[in-house]
């Protein structure tokens, strides 16, 4: 396989609610801070891929208002709908088919401008299951249900991830909620879905990401601190909830395995120095980083409360405070490519790990109750 | 450099206005099953799936994660790609470039719509700007007719010219089992029916289908043990030029397809694409298209569209035939269409297209137009690429 490395990054300042700017405008922020990042102009960019989703946006063919401001104008492009880690996936086979020298990658949201209880609710079932009240919080209060029920896991040690996350949060200054609080905090706030309360939830943010991948060669040209894709491979399980044991993520299983065989790693717990995944509740940490193979299956809880996955831990997971801290819903991923590119270059500001990193993970989720994963292993080398 | 890649397999429904019998998850596996059977392979056999639709029209949200039970996609990777009209044009794009990757040996790709559970019209006009043009930009008929007009006003075509290139594709259509509107109608018919938007009547439009369209991309590593005649991708270029309707400046020429053909002519080394293009698969949503964009793809100069179609040119048996298939004014499910373009070329590269067979086919193109006066195209090839 061909060489590519992500040669720029950017991304807006996440907030609750970005009032004064459209679409275009935050995605165009994102792009400015990608090029200016990489020292290139829009000339350099071969080929352009938006990461967008109509019912998000509340607008068919949601590409239409971003392309331009991520500069496809006189360009080859095009437009997944989904994660932006599945945007940047395909963003990659494109440099890798041969057919372009680099690519621009976009993803963003504007949480403030949606009603995610309707938006989620549409990705079920219309006959059977959307009448049900069936929408992304109350089956993800399910799902973290069958998983504290199957491992003995309690609410208490889903809260640890709140707290770490908010709190890792403070140190980033693109992040939405840093906040200081305590497992008692968590607990004591409003209950949202049972057992989700509200600071298991992550927040909905306004934000845009922008990644700049590039060949070898290109490569070489553009930046003396290049963070190379080792591997890369997404999955998606059965549709149906009661297809699922939703105790488990065999897709993210499956995808991590995958790209660990193409990076060539071996024990994910000891090779990966540190992993940015898309946690939207705080069950799902644990659950993924079990996924992941950090844990054995159960065994998130033991994880964090050992400390392993702290800032100071030694297998450091959202040290940018992940989705606890900004959740600009379609860019979340891309966010985690970024997140895990500052790390692997060592300018992460407070947020970086201690170790040197040589390689880092990112985590991009699909759908409802993680049916789909894409996982991304990035490396100094 | 990256793989060779080829379609060795198509598969479609028959596509109808209403399907009844069916959700989008069967309409989805009936095209899928119908492409693995053409290909000679199961769903074991596949490594991704590439799926599209315009979510609005169904109201389906993360429609990758909803189609699995449909498209075959279980535990494997799968990924949603949408771009409006020209959806299936950039699924088969999509499919050329991951396989090209070495990221896949075969993959299948699916478009699919099911209109009939749409307000059509109502979703389309969301793809514009809320706050300035939802207020007047009323969905695709008002846009096309602005452009028919500005096309009549300068270069002098008239409806009864537009009127021809829907006799062509209809009677076109009749030699094609899986189309929707299968009747031979005259140009007084077109120039009869129901008035929609000046200049556009009924019969010049595209209707709406219930429709699905699966194909299979393969490797070079593998494409000719699966398929005898595999229809080998040989170029692909696209412009999605316009953020808002009111940026489109120049209304009587798409300059969309203006840009994509010259990369895609240059890619192939076409000089003469009327003289080396053996067929075209034309997204053309409505008739004036038939006119306007093969002046903008370079088959004639600009304003002589309409004596290219009135010579015959373009129909069976003329020089360069365009949409043997019948094309979009005889089906039409958006998603889907742009990709059964692409499956048609491949019937057509393969001799597999029946009675709707064009002779001898080495070089075949495929367009999707949709967006804000978007083209994606792509050009498949008998021989493989060197």
């Amino acid at each position: 396989m061909e060489r590519v490395a992500i040669v720029g990054i950017g991304q807006t300042r996440h907030q609750a609610n970005r009032k004064e700017v459209n679409f275009q405008e935050l995605v165009y922020e994102a792009v400015s801070l990608a090029l200016r990042d990489a020292g290139i102009g829009i000339d350099g960019i071969d080929n352009v891929i938006t990461t967008c989703n109509d019912f998000w946006d509340g607008r068919t063919i949601s590409s239409m208002a971003t392309g331009d401001v991520s500069g496809a104008r006189g360009k080859n492009v095009s437009a997944v709908e989904g994660d932006g880690t599945f945007g940047a996936f395909y963003g990659l086979t494109r440099i890798l088919s041969g057919a372009y020298g680099t690519t621009l990658v976009t993803a963003y949201s504007k949480g403030s401008e949606s009603v995610p209880y309707l938006i989620t609710n549409a990705a079920f079932d219309p006959i059977y299951m959307r009448s049900l009240g069936m929408d992304m919080v109350t089956a993800c209060a399910l799902q973290a249900r069958r998983y504290m029920k199957r491992y003995g896991s309690s609410e208490e040690e889903c809260a640890l991830v709140a707290v770490k996350n908010r709190g890792n949060a403070l140190a980033n200054p693109n992040a939405h909620q840093g906040m200081k609080i305590t497992v008692e905090d968590v607990m004591r706030s409003r209950r949202i879905a049972d057992p989700l309360k509200l600071y298991d939830l992550s927040p909905i943010s306004d934000g845009a990401c922008c990644v700049i991948l590039a060949r070898e060669d290109r490569a070489s040209k553009i930046t003396n601190r290049p963070v190379w894709v080792k591997g890369v491979s997404f999955c998606a399980d059965a549709y149906l909830l009661g297809d699922r044991d939703l105790s488990e993520c065999r897709a993210l299983e499956k995808a991590a395995q995958a790209a660990y065989k193409m990076a060539g790693v071996q024990n994910p717990r000891k090779e990966i120095d540190v992993a940015e995944v898309s946690e939207a509740f705080t069950y799902q940490e644990l659950l993924w980083t079990e996924g992941l193979g950090f844990c054995e299956k159960g065994g998130g809880a033991k994880l964090i409360a050992s400390g392993a996955t702290a800032r100071e831990g030694n297998i450091p997971v959202n040290p940018s405070g992940g989705l606890m801290g900004a959740h600009p819903v379609i860019a979340a991923g891309l966010i985690r490519i970024v997140e895990a590119a500052r790390q692997v270059r060592g300018d992460a500001g407070d947020m970086q790990i201690q170790r040197k990193v040589q390689l880092a993970l990112a985590h991009g989720v699909n759908g409802v109750c993680g049916q789909s994963h894409c996982v991304w292993i990035l490396g100094r080398n | 450099m990256g793989k060779r890649v080829a379609i060795v397999g198509t598969g479609q429904t028959h596509h109808r206005s209403i399907r009844r019998d069916v959700n989008g998850q069967e309409l989805i596996h009936e095209a899928v099953v119908r492409a693995l059977q053409d290909a000679g392979l199961t769903i074991g056999d596949i490594d991704g799936v590439v799926i599209g639709n315009m979510d609005h029209f169904e109201g389906i949200n993360y429609v990758d994660c909803w189609s699995i039970d449909g498209s075959g996609g279980y535990m494997k990777p799968t990924i949603k790609l949408t771009t409006g009209g020209t959806t299936g044009a950039t699924l088969a794009v999509a499919g050329y470039h991951m396989v090209a990757s070495g990221m896949f040996e075969k993959l299948l790709v699916i478009g699919w719509e099911k209109n009939s559970e749409s307000d059509t019209t109502g979703a389309i006009i969301t793809c514009t700007d809320p706050i300035i043009e939802r207020q007047f930009v009323a969905g695709a008929i008002s846009g096309l007719a602005c452009e028919a007009q500005a096309y009549m006003h300068r270069y002098g075509a008239t409806p009864r010219d537009a009127a021809r290139v829907s006799v062509r594709d209809r009677r076109h259509a009749c030699n094609n089992p899986y189309a929707q509107l299968r009747g031979e109608i005259t140009v007084e018919d077109v120039l009869n029916s129901p008035r929609l938007a000046d200049p556009l009547r009924l019969l010049d439009m595209c209707p709406r289908s219930d429709g699905a369209c699966a194909v299979v991309f393969a490797s070079e590593d593998v494409a000719e043990k699966i398929a005898p005649t595999p229809a080998w991708v040989l170029a692909t270029a696209n412009r999605h030029m316009y953020s808002d309707y009111t940026d489109v400046v120049e209304m009587s020429s798409l300059l969309s397809m203006v840009e994509a053909s010259k990369e895609l002519w240059k890619k192939l080394g076409v000089r003469e694409p009327l003289k080396e293009v053996d067929v075209v698969e034309l997204y053309q949503p409505y008739s004036w298209a038939g006119l306007m964009w093969i002046e903008d793809m370079g088959l004639c100069k600009k304003g002589e569209g309409p004596k290219l179609v009135w010579d015959g040119v373009t129909d069976m048996g003329g020089e360069l035939p365009i949409n043997p298939s019948g094309g979009v004014v005889a089906t039409n499910p958006i998603g889907a269409t742009g990709l059964i373009r692409c499956a048609e070329v491949v019937l057509q590269i393969q001799g597999k297209a029946g009675a709707r067979q064009v002779p001898d086919v080495k070089l075949g193109v495929a367009t999707g137009f949709g967006g804000n006066w978007w083209t994606d195209m792509l050009a498949f090839g008998k021989k493989k690429p060197d």
